[in-house]
């Protein structure tokens, strides 16, 4: 068997935890190996090891046969192993080509060979068919483009085997097709992929073989194409697990959320929200479907009181909110699961429970005449942690220790738990593995029964389609059709993304 | 290694490495390291008398460092601890002078004038920032020039008739005791040095146990997410300007109700404010911390005196030395590396 790379029993600990326990792994020539998990189990420690970011406490790596000992990433750009990580590793202010060169720059007399450079630069890019303007600035690029920028990089340096790290988690529906073929096309030029992901529907798509690990332990190897996506999950999460979420018929009642006419403009003082209608009622689920950079964000952060409207209304219960402090429209029983959990979801610098009391410190009994009561506190993070399954060590670890999963379980935990009559769930399962995902939506749903108003935010048309009750659709800053999730399918969807308009034009908004 | 016990050990390390890169120099420069270190512990710790002024350097280094902890937990960095500093100083020493009170009333209120004079220099900085977001760093220095002047001004022109110097503060406004002083062979030691303790306390007690240090430590590590929570990030910005203001200008008090009793003319600043950052610093802005380093900073600062006569070592060479801990200090993250390294090599 000519393997390219072979990964044998390797085991890893860090202090008592063992985060990789003898997993094998053997990656074919030309092949795309996926190396599927949950959050947490290990497949990025796996690839650290890999890349020689952690040592293994046991185990053997080999290289086209070769034992090799691969002791920092330098050993692994020279056996020719390249990564892409998830978080990009570029200089913003940079163009394409410094940053493809950084670290391996062509001199000639002292000073860089742009010119030059930027000539190999576009070699590389023509023949994997990954087009980017090697003179752009990263800032000024889409974010799928960066990402081509980072496989350039590994390409540049001469990687023949590449490990993408969940490479579709900030990727649009479009970009993600496009990386799909440029993975294939690298495939074709001889190249080796793994490819870290818990998303079954791209391994079906693009895996030859996929290695399984659960809780730091391999489960197997499986051919791709003998296996159905069912089998991949429960395999992953050690039991069955339900996609297609299950769910009454909504009842809806009165309007929760009225959204009038409303006019956001974004940083740059673009007009972003465009008059914009929208309407939640109690116990239904709306999910807003769009293509990101539509307005959802200005959308949400408006209705949030994050960002300032210019004109229009924005009513809760009947209570005008626009414009209103975060506070103010807190208290009014909205409550937010942001976009960005590390940004504005959590002081990651804080205890869990600290920051399970983010907006509900000041009230009894987690404080009394301005004084923080900390047994309450941690009893609230305690019940919390426990009712939302968050996995960390205690009440007591900083929210920058647990992994996605969790710091989003937290999240979502504390929302619900306020009890809110809106609930705004932007992106809320974004780079969440398909356990906590079904967890999520659940929650959503069982919000729902009880019955309040959900508005669901996500680029993911599945789950669109999957929890919402009503869709609608955000294009240039407006809701252009509101449909039924039973009535529509993904190619409707993604034309009245597209700006195209219904046939039917009757949608009511 | 623990968290905890890489964060004690990385300021005791720095400051080890200053007194060696200090012996070194000193060796180099033909002074004898051993009789310079003796001299200076002798200087700081050899006589009750040292050690009362010790204590009452350590008085206003507390409150300095205190000052700028504070800002620094709510991720802002005041600069203007000196300006502040000299507004208190000057404030405390003006009602000291200008009124006839009983004691009970005179003090509290000479104090009372030292915080709101810090707090109202901060304010401005503090507002600056949160209106029009205008860097706190660059209002601060100016501020402190600005209150450099005006103090002189008013100290020659309003206070006095041209002179360089006030008159005493009246006995009622004095923080010092003679008890103290008889207990330290009549060193300067005043009753300050409890003010501090007590602020080292309230400080701990204000951003760890109250909603208001909930709302202040959010913002330091993450204003989006304290916005977000419903809280006003301005708001929290100014006040803990103010709040660390207050701090300085108290440490202000020290000096003028305490150590000295007047007000002077300054042709610079006192050096206390920066040293204040330092102190901080070292202290890794926790109240716990900051209480040590200042008795670090002042037992050094008091110390150091006494290197020129004991051993003939320029008093210059001490300031070299504490640079150096300084130095060391805000280079803890190289010291921290090498600790991780160190113990992981040997668990293996």
């Amino acid at each position: 068997m000519d393997y390219v790379i072979e990964m044998l029993n390797i085991r890893k600990e860090f202090g008592n935890f063992v985060a990789n326990d003898n997993i094998t792994l053997q990656l074919k020539k030309g092949e795309i190996h996926a190396l599927l998990g949950e959050n947490g189990a290990g497949k990025s420690t796996l690839m650290n090891v890999l890349f020689g970011l952690y040592q293994p406490e046991g185990g053997e790596i080999r290289v086209k046969g070769k034992l090799v000992k691969i002791t920092n990433p330098n050993i692994a750009n020279d056996l020719g192993i390249g990564m892409v990580h998830q978080h990009f590793m570029l200089v913003d202010t940079f163009t394409v080509t410094e940053n493809i060169i950084l670290g391996r720059e062509i001199t000639k007399a002292g000073h860089i060979d742009i010119k030059k450079a930027e000539q190999e630069v576009r070699q590389i890019s023509e023949r994997y068919g990954l087009s980017v303007d090697p003179q752009a600035k990263i800032s000024d690029i889409s974010v799928g483009m960066q990402q081509r920028v980072e496989i350039l990089k590994t390409l540049y340096r001469g990687a023949e085997i590449l490990i993408f790290d969940e490479p579709t988690a900030v990727l649009t529906p479009q970009e993600i097709k496009e990386l799909i073929h440029i993975l294939k096309t690298l495939i074709k030029e001889g190249k080796s992929i793994i490819l870290i992901t818990h998303k079954l529907k791209e391994i079906m798509e693009v895996a030859d073989r996929c290695t399984v690990i659960r809780k730091g332990k391999g489960i197997g190897t499986v051919n791709v194409n003998e296996t159905n996506p069912n089998e991949l999950a429960s395999l992953m999460v050690g039991r069955e697990v339900v996609f297609k979420t299950e769910k009454k018929a909504a009842s809806p009642k009165q309007d929760v959320l009225e959204v009038k006419d409303l006019v956001v403009k974004d940083v740059r003082g673009v007009t972003v929200v465009n008059e914009l209608n929208l309407s939640v009622q109690s116990g239904e689920i709306v999910g807003i479907a769009g293509i990101d950079g539509n307005g959802q964000s200005e959308l949400i952060e408006a209705i949030t009181g994050l960002r300032k409207s210019e004109s229009g209304s924005i009513k809760v219960n009947g209570k005008e909110l626009i414009n209103h402090t975060p506070r103010k429209i807190t208290e009014s029983g909205v409550g937010h699961i942001p976009q960005d959990r590390h940004k504005h979801g959590l002081v990651l610098n804080f205890p869990m429970g600290e920051n399970m009391v983010l907006q509900s410190y000041y009230k009894k009994p987690f404080s009394k005449h301005g004084v923080l009561n900390f047994k309450e506190i941690y009893n609230q993070a305690r019940r919390l942690i426990q009712e939302f399954d968050v996995r960390t060590p205690s009440e007591y670890a900083l929210a920058r220790a647990l992994s996605g999963g969790n710091q989003q379980k937290a999240i979502i935990g504390r929302e619900i738990d306020r009890d809110p009559d809106l609930l705004i769930a932007a992106q809320p399962t974004r780079g969440l593995d398909v356990g906590a995902i079904e967890f999520i939506h659940k929650r959503l749903i069982e919000q729902r029964d009880h019955g309040k108003a959900v508005l669901l935010i996500s680029f993911e048309l599945d789950e669109i389609m999957n929890v919402s009750d009503r869709i609608a659709v955000i294009f240039e800053g407006k809701i252009v059709a509101v449909v039924n999730p039973k009535e529509t399918d993904e190619q409707e969807l993604g034309l009245l993304m597209a700006g195209s308009n219904r046939k039917e034009a009757g949608a009511d908004v | 290694m623990s968290k905890r016990l890489s964060s004690i050990l990385t300021p005791i390390i720095a400051v080890l490495l200053g007194v060696i890169v200090g012996t070194i120099i000193m060796l180099a420069s033909g002074y004898d390291p051993v009789a310079a270190y003796t001299a200076l512990w002798n200087g700081a710790f050899g006589d009750i008398y040292y050690t009362g002024e010790v204590i009452r350097q350590v008085t206003p280094y507390i409150l300095a460092g205190l000052a700028v902890a504070f800002a620094f937990r709510v991720g802002l960095f005041n600069i203007g601890v000196e300006g502040q500093f000299l507004v208190g100083w000057l404030a405390a020493v003006w009602v000291g002078v200008s009124f006839d009170l009983p004691r009970i009333i005179h003090l509290p209120l000479a104090i009372i004038a030292s915080i709101v004079a810090g707090a109202l220099w901060a304010f401005i900085p503090g507002l600056l920032k949160a209106r029009f977001r205008v860097h706190e760093v660059i209002i601060t220095i100016m501020m402190n020039y600005v209150a450099l002047h005006i103090s002189n001004y008013i100290i020659k022109n309003v206070i006095t008739d041209h002179k360089d110097k006030t008159d005493m503060i009246k006995d009622s406004a004095t923080l010092r005791s003679e008890w103290l002083q008889s207990l330290t062979d009549y060193s300067r030691l005043h009753w300050g040095i409890l003010i501090a303790i007590v602020c080292c306390i309230l400080m701990w007690f204000l951003l760890e146990r109250t909603t208001r240090g909930f709302e202040l430590r959010s913002v330091g590590f993450n204003q989006h997410a304290a916005h977000y929570a419903g809280m006003s990030v301005n708001k929290n910005i100014i006040l803990s300007m103010v709040i660390s203001g207050a701090f300085a200008g108290l440490a202000g008090a020290m000096e003028g109700l305490g150590t000295f009793g007047y007000a002077t003319v300054n042709g610079g600043f006192t050096g206390v404010g920066f040293d204040g950052i330092a102190v901080a610093l070292l202290g890794a802005n926790t109240s716990l911390g900051v209480f040590f380093s200042a008795i670090l900073f002042g037992a050094l600062k008091v110390g150091a005196l006494n290197m020129p006569l004991e051993a003939g070592v320029p008093n210059e060479l001490v300031d070299i030395i504490i640079a150096l801990i300084v130095f060391f200090v805000a280079s803890s993250y190289i010291i921290r590396v090498f600790l991780d390294r160190f113990t992981k090599k040997g668990v293996k």
